[in-house]
């Protein structure tokens, strides 16, 4: 009976989606003249990274936003640190400049004396973002939860969990027990719990900060931007290297059981599945968590592509629906990409008989 | 979709720095201070609880152990038992019938003595017997023969003669 309902309601809401849709496509072809609303561009918008903390904007146009640091590097003006609401509304300062239009939009350009811009060297640009913020949040907050964890661990000592230990340690059992102890067995897990726990619950804890979209800090596209889950797949991908053993080595550089005249194939072979592993790493994250956040903003959009209100109740719900879904995403990303981390270690580290 | 490729799917050096040294100290922070204590604690415990069933276990295969001594004790008990019971019963029944065959002797042996006590006593008497009748015969035939008939010793042996005739074991 259950279980009926359900597929009712999920029915319901495919027709529902994709009725939508189709009245949305319409009214998009009919709208002309006036200043249309671009659903891609506020999707885009809202997931990108930004040098400023877009809270709203008023009727007159003005915008309320917090204005992050911005860092910025070139060898003609050296280090420069101000704060992003320099550069707002397309101003220059100190001959920088944040582009709002065009293939580098969204980044700090340097204008010379003429106004051109110098589109070869751009300034480097350390800025502290939206994306470093809200990371640098959750980081703080990741600390904060498992420094006092800790400290309640010696005062419990060996005793039953109490508390705030009584919710995480049976996550942390269970990063110990289904992802690491299987995966990589029980003589060498141990060396390899620290990263895996810190990847699990760094993942977790940005995927949850990003579906909550207010306020800030959280609402940042952290684990849906490339360089983050970059750097993410480049530590899985260092801390299998640096802990492959021999076996792990020569089944790369001189693949046993294979005919010698194979080799000169599968040695490339074997060498771009080192790289190819934290690449899949880093795209499924990326991917994932970056496509929910745009349904769900899709679906946001479509009260502003038919001006009206009336459809609002049931993209409500369907956008309650697909934060549920987002929620279980943020436990599953974090989840696949602690177990594929387990599982290349294990591969680097594992005896070959 | 231009704007896809470029903004989305290209990493920024800037987060790409802030993101390495983030996570790095996060890393680095957490690993010191927060998974090795916790997970230690977790581990002790851990080593505890097993360690707690471990000991529960021994302790119940002794028990155990210590049962099945206590019953080979006990039959053993038992079997020693019945075996001094029947060597108590063996020793008696032979100390009876010893005592019995014992008595039976004696008995045999007084009914003996007896007997040839009374044998002798029977020949006594009936010697006496027969010098009583001797005498009492020759009194009689003196008697009878009168005050003149003398006694002497061809008679007497005459009458001894008569006697030794007479059977006193018949009848």
């Amino acid at each position: 009976m259950k279980t009926k309902n359900l597929i009712g309601f999920f029915f319901f809401f495919l027709l529902a989606g994709t009725t939508i849709q189709a009245f949305g496509q319409e009214v998009e072809e009919k709208g002309e003249g006036k200043e249309k609303f671009k659903a891609s561009t506020y999707i885009l918008e809202h997931i990108a990274d930004s040098h400023e903390w877009h809270i709203l904007t008023k009727k007159n146009g003005e915008s309320v936003a917090i204005y992050l640091p911005v860092i910025v590097f070139s060898k003609e003006t050296g280090l420069n640190i101000f704060s992003s609401k320099r550069l707002a509304h397309g101003h220059e300062y100190k001959g920088f400049r944040l582009e709002e239009e065009g293939d580098l939009k969204g980044k700090i350009v340097l204008v010379n004396e003429e106004g051109h811009v110098d589109e070869e060297n751009l300034p480097l640009d350390l800025s502290m973002t939206k994306t470093v913020v809200g990371m640098l949040s959750a980081a703080i907050i990741g600390l904060l939860l498992f420094l006092s964890l800790a400290r309640s661990y010696k005062k419990t000592g060996i005793s039953h969990p109490k508390g705030i230990q009584s919710f995480l340690e049976p996550i942390i059992l269970f990063v110990r027990d289904d992802i690491a102890i299987p995966n990589i067995g029980k003589d060498k897990y141990e060396k390899f719990m620290p990263y895996l726990l810190t990847a699990f619950f760094f993942i977790l804890i940005n995927n949850i900060m990003g579906i909550v979209p207010f306020p800030p800090p959280f609402g940042a596209n952290v684990t849906g931007n490339i360089a983050v889950t970059l750097v993410l797949a480049l530590f899985t991908f260092f801390i299998t290297q640096f802990n492959g053993n021999k076996a792990y080595w020569r089944h790369i550089l001189a693949t046993p059981g294979v005919p010698f005249w194979l080799l000169p194939i599968i040695i490339p072979v074997e060498i771009m599945g080192m790289f190819a592993k934290p690449f899949a790493l880093m795209v499924r994250l990326f991917a994932n968590i970056t496509a929910g956040h745009i349904i769900v903003l899709s679906l946001v959009c479509i009260i502003f592509i038919f001006k009206s209100l009336a459809v609002a109740p049931v993209l409500v719900i369907f956008v309650i629906f697909m934060d549920c879904l987002e929620l279980l995403v943020a436990f599953l990303q974090a989840y696949v990409f602690t177990l594929l981390s387990a599982l290349f270690v294990s591969l680097a580290v594992k005896e070959h008989h | 979709m231009i704007l896809l490729a470029s903004s989305l799917t290209t990493p920024a050096i800037g987060t790409l720095f802030w993101s390495a040294l983030i996570f790095g100290l996060f890393f680095l922070i957490l690993t010191k201070f927060a998974w090795k204590p916790i997970l230690n604690a977790v581990k002790a415990r851990d080593e505890l609880i097993k360690g707690s069933l471990e000991s529960a276990e021994k302790a119940r295969e002794e028990m155990l152990k210590w049962q099945s001594d206590n019953e080979a004790i006990l039959r053993k008990a038992r079997e020693e038992r019945e075996g001094i019971l029947k060597e108590a019963r063996e020793v008696r029944d032979k100390l009876i019938s010893e005592a019995k065959g014992k008595a039976a002797e004696e008995a045999e042996k007084l009914v003996e003595k007896a007997r040839t006590g009374i044998e002798r006593e029977k020949i006594k008497a009936l010697s006496e017997i027969h010098e009583q009748v001797a005498t009492l015969s020759v009194e009689i035939a003196s008697k009878l023969l009168g005050e003149k008939l003398k006694q002497t010793g061809e008679q007497e042996k005459l009458i001894d003669n008569y006697l030794k005739e007479i059977d006193f074991n018949k009848n």
